[in-house]
């Protein structure tokens, strides 16, 4: 008994630690590549419009809800302390911080993260990477280069753009039961917020995006022959993707708290 | 007398090698524990039409991958258009490996193309700078070799099985290559449309005067396309001889593969 449970954990670890060499392994030819000519320029441009424009209406939609909601739910509380006119101050700091660059790049994970690593398993299943290759391009570069880089570009853009939103949801809100002129509340958002709130959380998604595109390209790339392994590389690229954003924001917090002592 | 015979005998050995365009000696390939190729020894000819049988698993696939390099050998030699592949530096593989085209078990179009662009994708690839009309006559032309012109503005999920592999061949065909490397060409397909693909399979060989090896369980594609018939077995060649030879050998296991 003992000695089973005992071998099950080691391959258990065994599995954890190969997987984490092969990530590493396979983000460090990511930079190795980027680095050498050829550029392919065009599919990068290509895939960031996809990227970027797929996933637009979803986070527009979602960060609008957001920033109304928090504001509704948030009042009542804020109106307990008789503070309601910190309301626009706290709102915006929690959307810019924290809610937008995180609920964005979930969503992100989900729709692109999930299709970069479905996309590429397929076109390994049906070996159409095989055929890329025999077609004097080198398909790391011309496939998981170009994507990888793309998420990363894009992420920090649909970030903002989540976050404009979120306000404008959030101007809304407070008109629900109040009445704010635009002027007054985004210059109260503007005067609330600091250096320190809007640069780190934007950096932040930087390396959210990256995540996202290796841990796709990734799980797509090297996944196993077979249609279900198409499934299984969208659906692990989004789990895995996910928890990737969670961890990096904990680092990130810890590091900006660090910075501003 | 002895200077001209062995010039004579000379020259002769030339013309031999000039002729051999794919020869694998010893050739071997291993995926950790699982030893697929285990002695390979096999000699394509110019113009020849070689077909390969064997059982699914087999490591067949494997073979021809190792001659366009989508799977490296561990041990043996391959030699490609007289030149040992394991001598030559990169730029000079890359010019050989230019003349073998390979015709994928599934196609392989790529989903996110139309017919045309998957066609001009390994045009652009190879000649960065073609003009956009000489691109044009030479996918037409290659559209038109495989019979579907038509088809020109399809995205492969528009096409069947069969004009699948047309596509498939015809994006192969564009690059005029020397060798052409076909996995399982009718595989999936109804007795009709593998009977049409076994046919341009014919024609691309008079047309382009390639040498080709194709990989099949078509036993009526092998009568049909065989100059030279290869059996596959436990990672060595098991048999081999003309189509006829091989129907009429007395090993059971071999003829279960012409019933
Ligand atoms: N890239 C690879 N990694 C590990 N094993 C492989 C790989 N490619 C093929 N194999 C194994 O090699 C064997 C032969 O495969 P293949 O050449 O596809 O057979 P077939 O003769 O049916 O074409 C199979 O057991 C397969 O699992
Ligand atoms: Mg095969």
């Amino acid at each position: 008994m003992e000695n089973s449970s005992k071998t099950i954990s080691d391959s258990v670890l065994r599995k954890f630690f190969l997987e984490v060499y092969s990530i590493s392994a396979f983000t460090l030819r990511f930079f190795k590549e980027v680095l050498k000519p050829p550029y392919e320029l065009n599919e990068l441009l290509k895939q960031s419009f996809l990227v970027g424009y797929k996933s637009l209406p979803l986070i527009a939609i979602t960060g609008f809800i957001i920033g109304l909601v928090l504001t509704i739910q948030s009042r009542p509380t804020l109106a307990k302390f008789g503070a309601e006119s910190w309301l626009p101050a706290m709102v915006a700091v929690s959307i810019i911080r924290e809610i937008g660059p995180v609920i964005t790049a979930l969503i992100f994970a989900g729709k692109v993260g999930s299709g970069i690593g479905a996309e590429l398993a397929s076109m390994k299943v049906t070996e159409q990477i095989d055929a890329m290759q025999v077609s004097d391009t080198n398909p790391f570069k011309y496939l998981v280069v170009t994507r990888v880089l793309s998420a990363t570009l894009m992420l920090p853009l649909l970030v903002i753009f989540a976050d404009a939103l979120g306000l404008c949801g959030s101007y809304i809100g407070i008109n629900i039961k109040g009445d704010v002129s635009a002027y007054l509340y985004f210059s109260q958002v503007f005067q609330s917020l600091e250096f320190n709130d809007v640069i780190p959380a934007i950096i932040k998604t930087v390396f959210f995006g990256f995540a996202i595109g290796i841990i796709g390209s990734y799980k797509g790339y090297n996944s196993n022959k077979g249609t279900e392994g198409v499934g299984k590389a969208a659906n692990t690229s989004v789990v895995f993707a996910s928890l990737m954003v969670f961890i990096i924001d904990m680092i990130a917090v810890q590091i900006a708290s660090l910075l501003q002592n | 007398m002895t200077d001209s015979t062995t010039l004579i005998k000379k020259g002769d050995d030339n013309k031999q090698n000039d002729n051999i365009v794919v020869e694998m000696i010893h050739l071997k390939k291993s995926f950790e524990n699982n030893h697929v190729l285990q002695d390979i020894n096999l000699v394509v000819n110019k113009g020849e039409n070689v077909v390969i049988l064997g059982q699914s698993g087999t490591g067949k696939s494997v073979l021809i991958k190792c001659i366009v390099g989508l799977v490296e050998i561990d041990d043996g030699k391959l030699i490609l258009f007289g030149q040992d592949i394991s001598l030559l530096k990169n730029t000079e593989l890359v010019q050989i490996y230019r003349k073998i085209g390979f015709l994928f078990q599934s196609a392989a179009l790529y989903d996110s193309m139309s017919v045309r662009e998957n066609l001009e994708f390994p045009l652009k690839r190879q000649q960065r700078n073609l003009k956009k009309e000489e691109m044009d006559l030479l996918v037409k032309e290659a559209l038109h070799d495989v019979g579907l012109e038509k088809a020109i503005d399809l995205s492969p999920s528009e096409l069947s099985g069969g004009m699948r592999k047309r596509v498939g061949l015809a994006r192969t065909l564009i690059l005029k290559p020397e060798i052409m490397l076909y996995d399982e060409p009718t595989t999936g397909l109804d007795p009709i449309t593998s009977k049409e693909i076994s046919n341009l399979i014919l024609e691309v060989q008079k047309k382009y005067n390639t040498s080709s090896i194709i990989i099949t369980h078509d036993i009526e594609c092998a009568k049909l396309i065989a100059n030279r018939v290869i059996v596959i077995k436990d990672g060595v060649c098991a048999a081999e001889g003309s189509y006829a030879d091989l129907e009429k050998s007395t090993d059971p296991w071999i003829r279960s593969f012409f019933e």
